[in-house]
């Protein structure tokens, strides 16, 4: 990855501390290139159920295709970030992990709440189409992306301090 | 192929001046002057020119030409000749089925009045009117086959046999009404169009008409006349505008035509101009329908033998059918409500036009079918009054001259001009009759221009009246001190209130059985509905039996273009050409076709059309609207026959029911139908024609079901028939030693389905107890013990998802699941109820059914399943909802499956069906003063015809918050609230939901009494619309669904939300909210008269039992119980007299029907629960109840306004909200 220098210039108070006078690789900075890449895929994720929803909203697709097509999306979503909310923990990237663990929650509160149903995922093609829902799923579907944005330069970011100073 | 033939012909030289025509002004097609000079030429050009100017007409055309395969053959004028004697071959043929069952439709009382007017006219102008009404039918028959329109024949068709057996009874008032209809044209102007027209449209008209019908006749004589003198006269130079509008939108046609006109000027060969102009008709798709029956008209005149001019007419009338089928509706207002149901049909499948450009997509389709609105009262009235004054001068014209018939011919081609390819038809059935028409020409012209903007001025007339209307207080909000009323019940049912509009679109607003809205007056904005603090949400019936309906054949149904609305009595129309959406404000252009009325037989009045002037319409759609063919009825049976089921004894029931009903099942000759039954094994039933015996197959590997046999499983009715007559006299006794207690449901269902997935169709599903085997196995989740906690009940949601699954597959196979649960113990109904709700279907229970110890449930599942098998059917229904710009759809409450925002899939729909639906207003309603709803159900009718009933419900908008108060339905209201307290049930908990209810009439009447009313806080102070709220709101909270405290089984309480969300309105309300009425001294005092019975009404009484006495007896509607209270010290005389016992302690414990006593006071009492029976669907079961007797808890239990044990009285209520309020 091209590395400019300005972070640690621009941000002189990174919350990380250094564990090694050297630049190396540490597995703090292995675990921030894992999160830069698996949040460029949860951003994908996200956008794609934005578009899914906006798709119901204007009546391209039938509700039952669209839930099959997004539910099994659903706990890869949810392991995946829990799976580097691990990696961070394990990394002791506490900041980090701090920040990610309302949406950890959250993902956790979500899917104990998830209708009754045999397969995996959250969405019932019954109730879908209701308005609130509808609006609910549109409008965390832009707060995940937003979110997962966020996250992405947050992680480049920590990724080149942790290089930088380690 | 008619074009070329066209432009070969003389005419072609004709035609393209029209082109240039065209080109300069594409819409005016006023090239009128050309007729003037060859009235055939002349109309024959211009109607080509029209079409290229506009270039969506063509494409219509086109797409109609491809439908009409008949078309290229007929195209040379020789084969034209040929053509005309095999279509009068065909046609006469027909006829004669026409004219028999045209007779008998004379018989009915509406048709009688229409024959009976017809008879002169007849007289004056031919002389034999039989003669005229069989060249009538005869024409509309010929018409349909040369227009190659499949539904239009065959309705007539079907309308004659179903005429012929009673049981069609929809079928026959229309069929009547479209004869009646023909008989008069004939009479007038011998013009057949009618008689096309009915084979859709006409019969609803006919029906409808019968009161008015007189009224209608005349004008529609009038207008025939007019019309015909219009084009007799010289004068035809004003009529040509309007005419060559007509000619362009058929222009494809007349081109073609063209050539047949030439061919027709010259008198001698009428027929074969005729033919021509079909032949011509089915070169160009769409084109051809309406050419032909100009045609056809021509042709006629010159002939002078009434019958072809008939035959001409007719097929004129077919395609102007949509026209024809208007007035017919208006009239037929009235009383026979069972025929116009039926309708059904006859309708094959072909369809027409060009209209919906997007047969496939799902949008299109929705727009097709629509529920029976047509209760009623609301579209009749406005019908009436509109067409009365166009009748009126119309007919004085008519009766004078009887020109001699060649000039007729003439005056036919000029006619043509002005009304290219319908009109002409009529006018040349007509001539004779136009002779005295003539002299209207001038008048006729001034009319038509009134007529075309009477539409706009509706319109705004309305906009004025609004706010005039709402200046000075109203009624409604009339503040009512809830505390200090005592009896804040009225004494007389509560009606609907009515939306504050003008007097015309009141008129033409759409029923409230079947369209409510819970706000009258629409709030502007989304932030003045939430200071409201009032739902806001419409009530729909869609699909109810109705007594009047009129039906449209129309080859192009009007749709917005852009939003795809179906033109409705709300639009403006901004010219004679262009009509602007009521929903979204586009501009669309009138397809030529739908300038002609064929009612009227006018041209350009295309705000006289019946789409035009009815709110409840149904269209016979074409195969635009249809996915692949439509399907046969198809009925399968899943039947438990495990040990609880045979001890239950339900099967002896079903099957003697199914025996009774057996011919009465709705469908046509390829009705199908399958029986399986299952324990902890299915056992399939090859009903294969040709066995001796019905064949048991037994599938005992439930883990992965199959079917034993691809096909015979699911066989004819009607070639099947004594199998199956074997099967059901033997299947009640089959298993009645079986020892086999599990059930295997969910394989059985898999089966099913498996089964019923080619076709779609019906399954009803018996079950008696827990499935417990095999997919979809339940346990028991129900505590005996917390029955009566305050607490939190648990279950209300399913505890699996497999049936809503399986519902879900069925849906998309257009199959619905019907669920009859009769079982004694716990079945955990909110798991099983799934399989109903996502696929459409309804769900009946009945608690601790036994067939003899529990004659009453018996008595009623018998009748259950009488309505149940023999009712109205639809299949693979959408249904679709839309509302004006500004408004959008929150969320749909009922039995169905959203398919999308506004989309409803409904594999099928039943009349008992209802709907609801929450609204939100997503933006500011401020440069509208009306907005507009409007439900389109497509759906297949049991015969085969794919049919689209639209409703239209036009409400104003105010802006002020105690206009939004003066206009609440607050029954509308209330069922909204409950559908919404259902799913805040499941969803959250009972005691949210009991919450949300309470807070809903505290959040109201606190928020009306600090913005709108001036008065004291010290009082509980409610709008006159609005008192009613806290005692339905308190009615809701001790109902089975939502009370507290009272041991309530879950089943029944589960069931008890089903019903709230799949019961229409009226129902509901009844089930909410029980009327009470004093039945031991009933006067004929306010008495109603209903078919020579006099009806008492006595006064509701309000539930409470201080209206109880000891001296009394009362009756309690509850919907679909009756309780009869009979007071310990109730007089000898009435028990006597009414119950046929001497004294109170005489009376049995359990009595369930009133003796046929010959006393005043029985024949009172029971012409009143008559009539009260008659109201609803579900005949409902009586219970007499002995004050004393055990069973009077469950009287008690529906005196809501008294205090129970768990409960608060109505007063406590009322103090409780008051200190909620004070808060």
């Amino acid at each position: 990855m091209v590395l400019p220098r300005g972070p640690r210039a621009a941000f002189p108070r990174c919350p990380r501390r250094c564990s090694s006078p050297a630049m190396a690789f540490t597995f703090a900075a292995f675990c921030y290139m894992l999160a830069l890449l698996l949040t460029a895929a949860l951003i994908f994720f996200a956008i794609w159920h934005i578009i899914a929803f906006d798709e119901l909203k204007t009546d391209y697709k039938n509700p039952i295709d669209q839930c099959n097509t997004l539910n099994p999306l659903v706990l890869p979503e949810y392991l995946i970030h829990a799976f580097f909310c691990v990696m961070f923990l394990c990394a002791a990237e506490w900041l980090t992990l701090g920040l990610n663990m309302p949406l950890l929650a959250y993902h956790i509160w979500r899917y104990m709440s998830r209708p009754v149903m045999s397969g995996p995922g959250l969405y019932d093609p019954t109730t879908i189409m209701n308005a609130d829902i509808l609006a609910y799923c549109q409008k965390e579907g832009w707060c995940k992306l937003a979110f997962y944005l966020l996250a992405f330069f947050y992680y480049l970011y920590g990724m080149i301090y942790v290089l930088v100073s380690s | 192929m008619s074009a070329p033939a066209g432009s070969s012909h003389p005419g072609a030289g004709r035609i393209l001046p029209k082109l240039g025509g065209v080109a300069a002004a594409g819409v005016a097609a006023p090239a009128g002057p050309g007729p003037a000079t060859y009235q055939q030429n002349g109309p024959a050009q211009n109607q080509m020119q029209v079409p290229s100017g506009y270039g969506f007409h063509p494409q219509n055309y086109i797409a109609p030409s491809g439908h009409y395969p008949k078309g290229p053959g007929k195209m040379t004028s020789l084969s034209l000749d040929s053509q005309h004697d095999d279509y009068y071959s065909g046609l006469y043929t027909v006829p004669t089925q026409n004219v028999v069952t045209t007779s008998t439709v004379n018989q009915q009382p509406g048709a009688q009045q229409m024959y009976g007017r017809v008879p002169p006219p007849a007289s004056h102008n031919m002389g034999s009117a039989p003669e005229s009404f069989q060249g009538a039918a005869s024409s509309a028959s010929h018409l349909h086959t040369s227009a190659s329109q499949p539904y239009s024949s065959f309705v007539n068709h079907y309308n004659s046999p179903a005429m012929y057996s009673s049981v069609a009874s929809q079928g026959f008032p229309s069929t009547c009404a479209h004869y009646a209809m023909s008989t008069i044209s004939n009479a007038a102007q011998a013009s057949v169009s009618y008689p096309s027209l009915p084979a859709g449209d006409p019969y609803g008209q006919m029906f409808t008409s019968q009161n008015a019908s007189t009224v209608r006749p005349i004008k529609d004589h009038s207008f025939s006349g007019q019309n015909t003198a219009i084009s007799h006269p010289s004068p035809l130079p004003p009529p040509p505008s309007q005419h060559h509008h007509q000619q362009q939108s058929l222009s494809g046609y007349n081109t073609l035509s063209w050539s047949a006109p030439g061919l027709l000027s010259t008198q001698d060969n009428p027929v074969q101009n005729h033919t021509g102009s079909l032949v011509t008709a089915s070169n160009n798709p769409t084109n051809t329908e309406s050419l032909a029956c100009p045609v056809m008209q021509n042709v006629q005149p010159p002939n002078s033998s009434p019958v072809v001019s008939t035959v001409l007419s007719g097929a004129v009338s077919t395609r102007m059918s949509p026209a024809t089928h208007h007035p017919a509706e208006p009239v037929a207002s009235v009383k026979q409500p069972s025929e116009l149901m039926q309708h059904k049909g006859v309708d094959s499948s072909s369809t027409t036009s060009s209209a919906s450009p997007m047969p496939n997509s799902y949008d299109a389709l929705e727009g097709g079918s629509y529920p029976d609105m047509l209760s009623s009262s609301a579209s009749s009235p406005a019908p009436d009054p509109v067409p009365e004054p166009d009748p009126a001068p119309a007919p004085a014209p008519a009766p004078a001259p009887v020109p001699a018939a060649p000039q007729p011919a003439k005056v036919a081609k000029p006619f043509g001009y002005g009304y290219p390819a319908l009109q002409p038809g009529y006018q040349n059935a007509t001539p004779p009759l136009n002779s005295g028409v003539q002299p209207h020409n001038p008048a006729y012209s001034g009319f038509q221009q009134y007529a075309q903007y009477p539409g706009m001025n509706q319109l705004s007339s309305s906009l004025g009246g609004l706010s005039l209307q709402s200046s000075p207080q109203p009624e409604s909000l009339r503040p009512v001190n809830l505390t200090q009323e005592r009896n804040i019940l009225p004494m007389t049912p509560v009606w609907a209130p009515v939306p504050n509009l003008n007097l015309d679109l009141r008129k033409l607003n759409c029923s409230p059985d079947s369209f409510r809205c819970t706000l009258t007056s629409i709030p502007q904005t989304q932030a003045l509905l939430n200071k409201a603090k009032l739902p806001l949400g419409l009530l729909l019936h869609p699909f109810r039996d109705l007594t009047q309906l009129p039906v449209i054949t129309s080859n192009t149904i009007v749709r917005c273009r852009s939003c795809r609305t179906y033109i409705n009595p709300f639009v403006s129309f901004i010219d004679q050409r262009r009509w602007k959406c009521n929903l979204c404000y586009r501009v669309n252009d009138v397809p030529e076709e739908f300038m002609y009325n064929p009612l009227t037989r006018s041209y350009g009045e295309p705000h006289k059309r019946p789409e035009v002037q009815n709110s409840t319409v149904e269209f016979i759609a074409s195969s635009d609207y249809m996915l692949r063919p439509p399907q046969p009825a198809v009925y399968l049976f899943v039947l438990d026959v495990s040990y609880n089921a045979v001890e239950a004894g339900y099967l002896t029931i079903l099957c003697q029911s199914l025996l009774e009903n057996l011919d009465k099942l709705p469908g046509d000759s390829r009705t199908r139908i399958g029986f399986m039954t299952f324990d902890s094994t299915i056992h399939f039933y090859n009903l294969q024609e040709g066995l001796s015996q019905p064949q048991m197959l037994i599938v005992s590997d439930i883990d992965e079901v199959f079917l034993p046999t691809p096909d015979s499983l699911l066989v004819n009715l009607y070639e099947s028939k004594e199998l199956i007559k074997d099967l059901l006299n033997a299947l009640p006794n089959m298993f009645i030693h079986t020892r086999e207690t599990h059930s295997a449901l969910g394989p059985a269902l898999q089966a099913a389905f498996k089964l019923m997935s080619p076709t779609g169709g019906r399954v009803s599903v018996f079950q008696t107890q827990l499935p417990s085997l095999g997919a979809g196995l339940l346990q028991s989740r129900e505590d005996p013990n917390q029955r009566s906690s305050t607490k939190v009940i648990q279950h209300l949601g399913p505890a699996t998802d497999f049936y809503k699954k399986l519902a879900l597959d069925c849906s998309g196979q257009q199959t619905a699941v019907d669920l009859f649960l009769l079982s004694s113990q716990y079945s955990d109904l909110a798991s099983l109820a799934c399989m109903s709700k996502y696929s459409a279907g309804c769900i009946y229970y009945y608690p601790s059914f036994h067939y003899t110890h529990n004659p009453s449930q018996a008595e009623k599942l018998q009748k259950d399943l009488k309505r149940y098998l023999t009712r109205k059917i639809g299949f693979e229904a959408v249904m679709r909802i839309r509302c004006t710009k500004g408004l959008s759809m929150h969320t749909f409450h009922g039995n169905f499956f959203v398919r999308s925002t506004d989309l409803l899939s409904l594999a099928n729909i039943n009349p008992d069906a209802g709907f609801a639906v929450q609204l939100s207003i997503e933006e500011s309603l401020t440069d509208t003063s009306l907005v507009c709803f409007q439900t389109a159900l497509l759906y297949t009718s049991s015969k085969g015809e794919r049919r689209i009933r639209v409703h239209t419900l036009c409400l104003p908008v105010v802006s002020s918050l105690a206009d939004v108060y003066a206009g609440v339905d607050v029954q509308a209201a209330i069922c909204l609230l409950a559908n919404m307290a259902v799913d805040r049930s499941v969803s959250s908990s009972l005691s949210d939901a009991r919450d949300a209810l309470v807070n809903a009439v505290v959040d109201s009447l606190s928020a009306y009494g600090s913005t709108v009313s001036n008065l004291q806080h010290s009082a509980l102070i409610a709008p006159n619309s609005l008192k009613l709220f806290p005692l339905y709101v308190l009615a809701l909270l001790k109902q089975k669904a939502f009370r507290t405290g009272t041991s309530t089984r879950l089943d029944d309480r589960v069931y008890a939300m089903c019903q709230i969300k799949s019961q229409p309105l009226v129902h509901l309300m009844k089930m909410i909210h029980p009327n009470l009425y004093r039945i031991d001294r009933l006067t004929d005092e306010g008495a109603i008269h209903v078919n020579d019975r006099v009806v008492p009404q006595p006064p509701l009484q309000k539930l409470s039992a201080e209206k109880l006495t000891r001296e009394g007896a009362f009756l309690m509607d509850c919907g679909s119980v009756f309780y009869i209270w009979i007071g310990k010290c109730c007089d000898n005389n009435f028990i006597e007299d009414v119950l046929g016992y001497p004294n109170f302690v005489s009376i049995p414990q359990k009595m369930t029907h009133l003796p046929e006593l010959d006393t005043l006071s029985s024949e009172r009492a029971r012409s009143f629960i008559t009539w009260l029976r008659d109201s609803r669907p579900l005949s409902p079961i009586l219970h007499v109840v002995k004050d004393e007797s055990p069973a009077k808890t469950e009287f008690f239990q529906h005196l809501i306004e008294d205090r129970t044990e768990a409960a608060f009285s109505y007063y406590e209520f009322l103090l409780h909200v008051q200190q909620q309020i004070c808060k």
